[in-house]
Parts: C-alpha cells; structure tokens; sequence
C-alpha cells in the first residue's frame, strides 16, 4: 500500500475527497509529513534524544560529535536534546493558539456577516482596526507588563492579536452565503438563529475554517518565537525561541556554536512552512484555477 | 469623495482605538509594573513632568480616571510623551526623533521596493504563467517568506559578516565616522543598511508574488482582457493597462492589511542588527522596562502604518474609478 493509498483510506469515511486532494497535492503532502515528523517530536522526545535537556553537565560549547550531534552549549548542555524537548512548547503554542483564533474569527465574521446592519458595521470596523494595528509591537508592549507571566498570557495576547485576518474572510464568505436558498428553507422551517449559523452555514465553510487554522497557526508560531526570542517568552519553558534567546544572549554565532542558534531557526521556519504549505494546498483545492499548469502527457 | 472621508474616519477610529489602549493596559495588569518604573524616577524627575507620567500610568494620581485619560489624550497630542527612563534625562520625543529616520529609511524604502518589485514579478509571472520565470521565481520566494524574519537576519548575519567577513554586522555607521553629508560616511550607512534590508526583502516579496499571480491569473480570464488582445494590441499594454491594473487593486488592499505583519518583522531585524531605529529602541524599552518609551514607540509605529495605509487608499483612488463614483 502506498503513502497515498494509505492517506486515503485513513481520511475516507467523513471528508473521502478532501482526503483525496491533500494527497494528490506535493505542497499539501509535505506539509502535512513535515507536521507529522514534529507531531512525533514533541510527543515522544524521549525516544530520539536521551540527554536531559536543562543539565549543564557537559563540555562546553563543544563541537557536534556522536555522543553531542549538534555539540554543546556555552552552559554545557546537549543542542539536539534542548532541540527535540522545545518542539513540544513551540507545536503546543501554535495549535492552541491557532484553535482559539479560529473560533474568536467565526464567531466575529459570521456573526457579522449572518446579522447584517448595525451589528455587521460595527464589528467590521472592530476587525478592521485589529487587522491594522501592527501586532507584534503592541503583544511587546502587553507582554512587557506581564513579564514572566507563564504562556497563559501568551496565548492570550497572540488570540487577541491574531484572530482579525480570519474574521474577515469569513465574513465576506459567509455574506456571499446569506442568500442561498437552504438558508432562506431553514428559516422558513422556523430553526432558531444559532441552529441556523452552527448546522448550516459553517459546514459549508469548512475548508475556509480549516485554511483560516492554519494561516493564525503560521502566525503563533512565528509571533511566539519572535517574543521568546527576546526573552518575553516563558522563562522556565523549553521551547526554539528560548534556545535562541540565549543563543543570542551568548553570541553563540560569534562564539564558534552556531548550531546553538541555526536549528532551532531552521525548526520554526519549517513548522511555519508546513502551516503555510498546508494553507496555499487548501487554497489550490478550493481554487482549481490556481493549480500548477500540467504539462500533456507524454 | 464619501470614499476619502470613510477612510479617513477610519483613520481617526483607529488612532483613538489605539491611544486607548496604551491608556487602559497599564491599568489592567495585576499590580501595575509602572509603579515599579515610576519609583526608579523618584527625584529624577519633578512637576509638570512627573504629573504627566502619573496621569499617562495611573500610579499616585488623585484625579479620577475619566480626567486622567482626557489629560492622558491632550498630553499624547501636544508631544508630551514623558521622560525614557532608558536614555535618561532624554524625553522620550527626543530619542524618537533621533531613531525615526533610520526606521523609515530602511523599512520604509525596502517594504516599498518590496511591494514594487513583487508585484512586478508576480505580474509577469501570472502573464507568462507556466514559463521559466513562473516556474523559477515564485516558489522560491515563497518558501524563504515562510521563514522567520529574524531568522534570516541571523543566518545572513553569520554568512556574510562573521564568516565572510563581506559586510559590517550591525549598528547604522560605523563609530569612527563623523557624521555629516561626506561621501564616507553616506556609503559606510549605504553599508550597514544592505543587510538588513535584503533581509526584509526577501522575507516580505514573496506574498506580493504570489497574491498579484494569483490575480493576474484570474484577471486574465476576463473578457476585457481577450478583447482588448484581439483588437492586436501590443502584448505589453495589455499586461500593464488591461490586466495589471485589475489585477492590482487587490494587491494594494492587501499591502494595507500586511503592513503590520511587515513592520512587525523589521522590529526583530532591528533588533537582530542592532540597527538604531525605532524597532531597536522598543525592544531596549523592553530591557529596561521603560514604558513610557515602549507605548510611546507602539504609538508612533501604528501611526506610521495608518500614514501608509492612507497613502494606498490615495493611490486606489486613483487607479479604481468605482471608487470615485460614488456620490
């Protein structure tokens, strides 16, 4: 059985031809196993690292070598295993955060779009001052407040910051959706506004729901590891961001350990673009004129 | 005319959204850090000037909170952005005014050249879709646009200045220069300025492409776009008048919209190349926890954007008659 044999049958049942498309699209299949590989990361680190991650009980800054593969930091502590053990912060950060943007999104845009009037000025306008603000200076100036806040804070400030994009493509999705004759049907059998919104309209905006995941999940990771980056993360975690602030701290490029700083900077820009191939994927799927051109069969 | 006073009300809404948070979220934290910063300044500061920081921070005040925050709005507007406990006994206006023009020369100059050249790219690629170009070109910038901003300035940082010794590694000039119009020190700027603005170049161009592709491919399906090819005129003219100037209209929103995420980016390039701007000053805010400072910049950085974002509007306005008219 091949990967995408398999691919298939594991998602056939519910969403057979969303299955079907991911798996017949390269972006969408290597975003999705470069996920996989971090998802196996940040669940069993153990298994692929077996050096505790905090012990400084090393040689310093030492060279890769089989016992150290990615060599030591200037603390004396093993590169790889702080790599594998930050996977789990950094993958955690992104999924809640992107899950929690999500929802704030739907209920903002499609309550916008599916109540019209007053209420829909109101909130777009709402959106549209989050989506201008830049974010990240004002989640610098929040979480300066909150220093050593823990990532409770965290991913509060990323929610509020991230979630306006997603709202309004949903609403304008949902707006071209008011119309439609099955919710004109549905009202008419007198089911209630939620009802209506939950069982209705958000089924078919599925892929959008979806997309609109993994774009505020691309935004976590990077905004995330650009605040641990300059130590407004959680100080006592164990994430790539982290391991960057003190690279940084210790001029680890300078002082002959760029390794310290390259992984885990290579780690974020691929969970980043595995996010963000997952999203173009869902939009060539969505949009099959955007599909590669395909060359004739020879 | 109802579209330029509908953005400029916009316009409005956001700056008073935003003076209203730097008012509210001192107020909000859990036994508010500003004190710890207003006890550092104890008889450093006197009268006017530490009134205003009171009132801008909530701490010792006896006015009520309605007061203080119409005291707060007519301080913000008049300049009176209080003293950086940072650079001290610099007001926190002076060291803005000396960090603003690095800012703009290398984010603003590079986030316009990025826009222009990825539209560019993006407008030919759409037009040649399936050729060299389309298929060299986008995919590329798409990938190094998913990379962290900071991540590239570091890696470039290692490549370039410590391992090639090619470029300086940071600051804005070199310490040795006297500043001044000579030749020597405008190129040793022009120096310190490369890497860090191939760094945002990079990293911002490929959305550019890749939305203006994407529109351009749609946009070439329209009818308007056939007849004016049938009508035989030159290839060029249909790709600039017919189908780029549809094409772009989105791109432009979009440019709005991603400014922040851009702006955001260069603060972490500032920081990274220790360039003096106003990136750079936020995060020693940040160090120093100097919030008077740190809101101050939030202020000026969110009013740079809305500058910009008008600036576009004027420009759409320009290129898209519906948005004229309307009466």
């Amino acid at each position: 059985m091949s990967l995408r044999e398999g691919l298939d049958r594991l998602m056939t049942g519910t969403s057979g031809n969303l299955a079907r498309a991911v798996a017949g699209n390269k972006k969408a299949l290597t975003g999705l196993t470069l996920l996989l590989i971090f998802a196996f990361m940040a669940i069993f680190p153990g298994l692929l690292a077996h050096d505790n991650p905090n012990a400084e009980i090393y040689p310093r800054s030492a060279a890769p070598s089989a016992s150290h593969l990615l060599g030591t930091t200037s603390y004396g502590q093993d590169i790889f295993s702080q790599w594998v053990f930050g996977t789990r912060e950094s993958l955690f950060l992104a999924i809640v955060v992107g899950g929690l943007a999500t929802v704030l999104s739907v209920l903002i845009g499609v309550t916008a779009a599916y109540r019209g009037g007053v209420v829909d000025v109101a909130l777009s306008l709402f959106t549209d001052v989050f989506l201008v603000i830049p974010a990240f200076p004002l989640v610098v100036v929040i979480a300066a407040y909150s220093k050593n806040g823990g990532n409770s804070i965290l991913i509060a400030v990323l929610v509020v910051t991230g979630w306006s994009y997603g709202a309004r493509q949903l609403r304008s999705q949902a707006l071209s959706l008011r119309n439609r004759d099955f919710l004109a049907a549905a009202r008419v059998r007198g089911e209630r506004q939620w009802r209506i919104i939950v069982f209705e309209i958000l089924p078919t905006m599925t892929s959008l729901i979806v997309a609109n995941f993994l774009g505020a999940a691309v935004y976590a990771v990077l905004a995330a590891a650009g605040l641990q980056f300059i130590g407004l993360g959680n100080p006592d975690g164990m994430s790539w961001g982290t391991m960057l602030f003190w690279a940084e701290n210790n001029e680890a490029l300078q002082a002959g350990s760029p390794l310290w700083a390259i992984m885990p900077g290579i780690a974020i820009a691929a969970l980043g673009g595995a996010f963000a191939l997952l999203n173009y994927a869902f939009d060539e799927i969505g949009n099959p004129s955007l599909r590669p051109v395909r060359r004739a069969r020879g | 005319m109802k579209y330029v006073l509908r953005r400029l009300g916009f316009f409005v809404v956001t700056l008073w959204a935003c003076l209203t948070i730097n008012f509210v979220v001192p107020r909000l934290m859990p036994g508010n850090p500003a004190i710890a910063m207003m006890a550092r300044f104890k008889g450093r500061v006197n009268g006017s000037v530490l009134h205003a920081l009171e009132i801008a921070f909530g701490v010792n005040t006896q006015q009520s909170e309605i007061s203080q925050y119409f005291s707060y709005l007519g301080n913000t507007f008049r300049g009176h952005f209080g003293v950086s406990l940072t650079f001290f006994p610099e007001t926190v206006a002076q060291v803005v005014r000396s960090a603003i023009f690095w800012t703009l020369g290398l984010v603003g100059l590079t986030t316009v050249l990025a826009f222009v050249l990825g539209t560019l790219i993006g407008m030919v690629s759409g037009w040649r879709r399936g050729s060299k170009i389309d298929s060299i070109l986008p995919p590329i910038f798409v990938i190094t646009s998913a990379f962290p901003y900071f991540f590239v300035a570091l890696l470039s940082l290692l490549l370039f200045s410590i391992t090639w010794h090619w470029l300086p590694s940071g600051f804005g000039y070199d310490n040795t220069d006297t500043i001044g119009w000579t030749w020597s020190y405008i190129s040793d700027v022009l120096v310190h300025a490369i890497l860090p603005a191939l760094t945002i170049l990079v990293t911002s161009i490929g959305g550019w492409i890749l939305t203006m592709r994407n529109n351009m491919i749609s946009t070439l399906a329209e009818d308007y776009v056939q007849m004016a090819k049938g009508k035989g005129l030159s290839p060029l003219r249909v790709m600039l008048n017919y189908a780029g100037r549809n094409a772009i209209l989105p791109n432009l929103t979009g440019f709005a919209m991603s400014l922040g995420f851009v702006v955001s980016g260069a603060i972490l390039v500032e920081f990274v190349f220790s360039y003096p701007g106003l990136g750079y000053m936020l995060l020693e805010g940040v160090q120093n926890e100097d919030y008077a400072l740190m809101q101050t910049l939030f202020l000026l950085i969110t009013v740079a954007v809305l500058v910009a974002v008008l600036a576009v509007d004027f420009v759409t306005l320009a290129l898209d008659p519906r948005t004229r008219s309307q009466t």
